[in-house]
C-alpha cells in the first residue's frame, strides 16, 4: 500500500475521494430550472434495439410536445415546460446502468422514463432504486422486474406472461372441450419469451389443456426445421411461438415451407416483424398479441382517442404508430398527472403521487399495483385477416370475429 | 426424449424429413466453411468477420430487389460485391496482419465484424429482414417431407461452388500459386509468386462465397445486422471437423453436421440443438487426436 501510494499518490487520493462521496448522504436536488422541469431517459439508438429504441424516443417525444402545447404542467399554480435530457444506451445494459448513475448525479435529473426492452430496464431500475428517483417506464415487460420489491418503479404496458394468455382464453371459448386441446410452445431461451410461456401454460394447465411440445430455441438458432417437423407428427391444435422478431419471422416463413398444418397459431411481434408486408397471404390467420392498438375506444384530453394519438403519431413521424411509441408518449401523461396531484417536486410525494394513479389515457387505464405495475390494461389480440391486422379479442374490444380454423396449406388460395 | 424417439419410430417417413432440411442447412454452413477454410489453410488467418460477409449478403440481396431485381440475381451480385469489400477489407486492414501472430489477426477481423455489424444497423436498422422468392415448396407423402425450392437451389449451388473451387485449385495458374503459397509462403515468394496478390484474391474468394451464402440465406431464412456469429461459429466447427485443405471434407462435415444437428433437436429439444453439435466436435476432435497419435508411434 505505501509502495502504491508513492507510485500513484494523486490516483490513491481520488480513489478516496470517491469512496468519500459514496458514503456521504444522499441529497438529491431537483432538476426544475426556471420554468423546465427535465425528465433523464436512456434509449437505444444504436445497437440491436435502435429501431424500437427510436419507437420509443418518438413515443416521449410527442408526448412532452403535446403536453407543452397544452400549457406544460401545472405545479402549485406555476406553469412548467417539459424536456428530456437522452442518452443513448448502445443497447447493452452496463451501459444503461452508467447512464442511469449520471443523469441522477451528473445531471441531477429526478425523474426518469425507461429504457426499451426488459433486459435494459432490469439494469437501470436499481440505480433508480439505490437513489430513490421515480422511473416511469413503458417497454419493460419482463414479469421479473415487480418481483424484486422496487418502490421507485412504475411500467404502464402490460407484464409478459399476459402476453398471450388471451390466446388461452379464447382457444377455451371456441371448443367444446378445452381439456382435449393440444397445445405446442415455442419460445426463445430469453427472459422475456420464457415468461411468456410461463404465463400461457400457467392458464393452460388451469383449464386442464395437453402440453404436447414445450421447445425452447436457443438464442443464436436460425432455424426451426427440428421443431415443426415434431409438430407435423404430434398435429396439436394450438402453436404459441415467442421469439421476438425473428422468431416471428423464422416461424412464418418455415411454417409456409414447410407445409405445417396448425388450426391456430399464436405468437408476439408481429408487427416489429412485419409478417404481413414480409409474407402477404402466407401471415393470414396468424394470432398476435399486441399491448395496444388504434381501433381501442381509449381516450384523454391531451391526444384525444387512439386513433387521433395515432393520426397525430403519423403526420409528426410519416410511419403509423407501433404500440412501443404509443406506449412511451402515455408515459409522459403519467408523469403530468402525478406531478400536478403531488403539488410538489419532492421525489417522495411524487413517487406517492405516481403510485396513485388511477386514470384513462389513449393507451388505456392506468392503475398500478403494490409491485409498481399496471393491471388497468388488457392485452389485445390481432388476427390477420385479408392483409390487416384485426383485433378479435378480448371480446370487449374486438371489432372483428375470430377466423377459425385455419385451413390446411393445400386448400388456401 | 424417449417420446421424441417413439414419435420417430412411428412415422419414420419423419427421419427423411429431418435429415434433407438438416442437410439443406448444413450447405448453408459450408458456402461460408469454404471461406474460412481458404483464409485459414493459405494465410493462417482464423476470421471471425466471416458470419458478417454473410450477413452483409444477405443485405446486399436485399437492395437488388429493392431495386426492383429478381432475387437469385442478388446470389451473383452479392458475391461480386462482397468480392469488393473483401478486396479493400485486406487492402486496408487484414494485409497489415497477415504475417503477424494468430492473436493480432483474431483481434483485427473480430474488430472488422464488430464494425460491420454496426455499420449495417445504421444504414438499414436493426429489423430483422427476409425475401420471400415466391418460389414455394415441394411437399411429398402428405405434406410430411417438405422441401423449400430455395433451399434446394442452395444445395446445389453449395456443391457447384465446391467443385468449382476445387478445380480453381487444382487446375488454373492462380489456384496453384494459392496452393503453393499455402504450403510454404517464403518458398514461393522466391519462386516469383506475388504472395501479396494472391493473399487479397485468397480473402476477396471467401468473402464472395459468404456473400453467396448471405443472399441464399436472406432468401431461404431471414437477416438481420447481428446475424453473423452463429454462421462465423458453424463454419469455425465445419473446417474443424473437416481438417484443414480438405474441401471434399467441408461437404460432408457441413451436411453431416447439419443433419446431426436437426436430429439432435427433434430428438433431445431445441435447447440442446447446439450443444449437441459442440459436443460432437470434440468427440471428432479426441478422435482424431488419437489417430493422429496412432500414426505418430507408428512414423517414430
Amino acid at each position: 500500500m505505501d509502495n502504491l501510494c508513492k507510485k500513484h499518490p494523486t490516483g490513491v487520493l481520488s480513489l478516496f475521494f470517491v469512496f468519500a462521496i459514496t458514503l456521504l448522504p444522499l441529497t438529491i436536488f431537483a432538476k426544475v430550472e426556471g420554468d423546465t422541469i427535465t425528465l433523464g431517459a436512456a434509449v437505444s439508438l444504436t445497437g440491436k434495439y435502435s429501431t424500437n429504441g427510436k419507437h420509443t424516443k418518438n413515443g416521449y417525444d410527442l408526448g412532452v410536445k403535446i403536453i407543452n402545447k397544452a400549457g406544460g404542467i401545472v405545479v402549485n399554480g406555476k406553469k412548467y415546460k417539459v424536456a428530456i435530457k437522452y442518452y443513448d444506451d448502445e443497447s447493452t445494459p452496463a451501459r444503461g446502468a452508467q447512464l442511469a448513475e449520471r443523469l441522477i448525479n451528473q445531471d441531477k435529473v429526478k425523474f426518469l422514463l425507461g429504457p426499451y426492452g426488459s433486459g435494459l430496464t432490469k439494469a437501470m431500475a436499481p440505480i433508480a432504486e439505490k437513489y430513490k428517483v421515480p422511473m416511469v417506464e413503458a417497454n419493460g415487460a419482463s414479469l421479473s422486474l415487480f418481483n424484486k420489491g422496487y418502490k421507485y418503479l412504475f411500467a404502464i404496458l402490460s407484464t409478459t406472461e399476459q402476453y398471450l394468455q388471451s390466446v388461452i382464453t379464447l382457444a377455451a371459448s371456441i371448443s367444446k372441450d378445452p381439456k382435449k386441446i393440444r397445445i405446442a410452445g415455442v419460445f426463445e431461451n430469453d427472459p422475456f419469451s420464457q415468461d411468456i410461456r410461463k404465463g400461457v401454460f400457467k392458464d393452460a394447465k388451469k383449464l386442464g389443456m395437453k402440453i404436447v411440445i414445450d421447445d425452447k430455441l436457443p438464442q443464436d438458432l436460425n432455424d426451426m426445421s427440428a421443431t415443426l417437423t415434431k409438430i407435423k407428427a404430434l398435429k396439436p391444435d394450438l402453436l404459441v411461438v415467442s421469439g421476438h422478431a425473428k422468431g416471428a419471422t423464422l416461424a412464418i416463413r418455415q411454417i409456409a415451407d414447410m407445409k405445417v398444418n396448425v388450426p391456430m397459431l399464436a405468437m408476439t411481434h408481429c408487427d416489429s416483424a412485419d409478417i404481413i408486408g414480409k409474407f402477404g397471404k402466407a401471415a393470414e390467420y396468424t394470432l398476435c398479441a399486441s399491448q395496444w392498438d388504434r381501433s381501442l375506444s381509449y381516450k384523454d384530453k391531451y391526444f384525444g382517442s387512439a386513433e387521433d394519438f395515432a393520426q397525430l403519431f403519423q403526420k409528426t413521424y410519416n410511419y403509423a404508430p407501433p404500440y412501443q411509441a404509443a406506449e412511451s408518449a402515455a408515459a409522459i401523461l403519467v408523469y403530468k398527472d402525478a406531478l400536478e396531484r403531488a403539488g410538489s417536486f419532492d421525489t417522495l410525494k411524487v413517487r406517492d403521487a405516481i403510485a396513485a394513479t388511477n386514470t384513462q389515457t389513449f393507451y388505456g387505464n392506468i392503475k398500478f399495483d403494490s409491485t409498481g405495475k399496471n393491471i388497468a390494461k388488457p392485452m389485445v389480440l390481432y388476427q390477420v385477416q385479408d392483409g390487416q391486422f384485426k383485433v378479435v379479442a378480448p371480446a370487449k374490444w374486438a371489432k372483428s370475429k375470430l377466423r377459425w380454423p385455419t385451413p390446411p396449406w393445400d386448400k388456401r388460395k | 426424449m424417449l417420446d421424441n424417439l417413439a414419435i420417430l419410430f412411428n412415422t419414420p417417413v419423419l427421419i427423411v424429413d429431418l435429415m434433407i432440411n438438416g442437410m439443406l442447412i448444413g450447405a448453408i454452413f459450408i458456402l461460408a466453411a469454404y471461406g474460412m477454410a481458404l483464409v485459414w489453410g493459405v494465410m493462417n488467418i482464423i476470421n471471425v468477420s466471416q458470419g458478417e460477409y454473410v450477413m452483409l449478403g444477405g443485405y446486399i440481396t436485399l437492395v437488388v430487389v429493392k431495386l426492383g431485381l429478381h432475387p437469385l440475381l442478388g446470389i451473383p451480385i452479392a458475391a461480386i460485391a462482397l468480392y469488393f469489400i473483401g478486396w479493400l477489407m485486406y487492402r486496408s486492414i487484414i494485409y497489415r496482419v497477415v504475417d503477424r501472430d494468430v492473436f493480432i489477426s483474431l483481434l483485427a477481423t473480430f474488430g472488422i465484424s464488430i464494425f460491420l455489424a454496426q455499420l449495417t444497423n445504421q444504414l438499414f436498422g436493426a429489423d430483422v429482414q427476409t425475401i420471400d422468392t415466391k418460389l414455394g415448396s415441394w411437399s411429398f407423402m402428405n405434406s410430411m417431407v417438405s422441401l423449400a425450392v430455395i433451399k434446394v437451389i442452395a444445395f446445389f449451388l453449395a456443391l457447384a461452388f465446391g467443385f468449382a473451387l476445387w478445380v480453381f485449385l487444382k487446375k488454373s495458374r492462380t489456384g496453384q500459386a494459392i496452393r503453393a503459397t499455402s504450403q510454404n509462403a517464403r518458398a514461393a515468394r522466391i519462386l516469383g509468386i506475388d504472395t501479396h496478390r494472391i493473399y487479397t484474391i485468397t480473402y476477396s474468394l471467401s468473402a464472395a462465397l459468404c456473400g453467396a451464402a448471405g443472399s441464399l440465406v436472406v432468401m431461404a431464412w431471414a437477416v438481420h445486422p447481428y446475424i453473423g456469429l452463429p454462421y462465423t461459429i458453424r463454419s469455425f466447427m465445419v473446417v474443424i471437423v473437416a481438417g484443414l485443405g480438405n474441401l471434399p471434407g467441408v461437404i460432408v462435415a457441413g451436411l453431416g453436421l447439419g443433419a446431426a444437428e436437426n436430429f439432435a433437436g427433434f430428438i433431445l429439444g431445441t435447447e440442446f440443438q447446439i450443444a449437441f453439435v459442440f459436443l460432437l466436435m470434440i468427440f471428432v476432435l479426441i478422435w482424431r487426436n488419437r489417430r493422429l497419435r496412432r500414426r505418430r508411434k507408428y512414423l517414430k
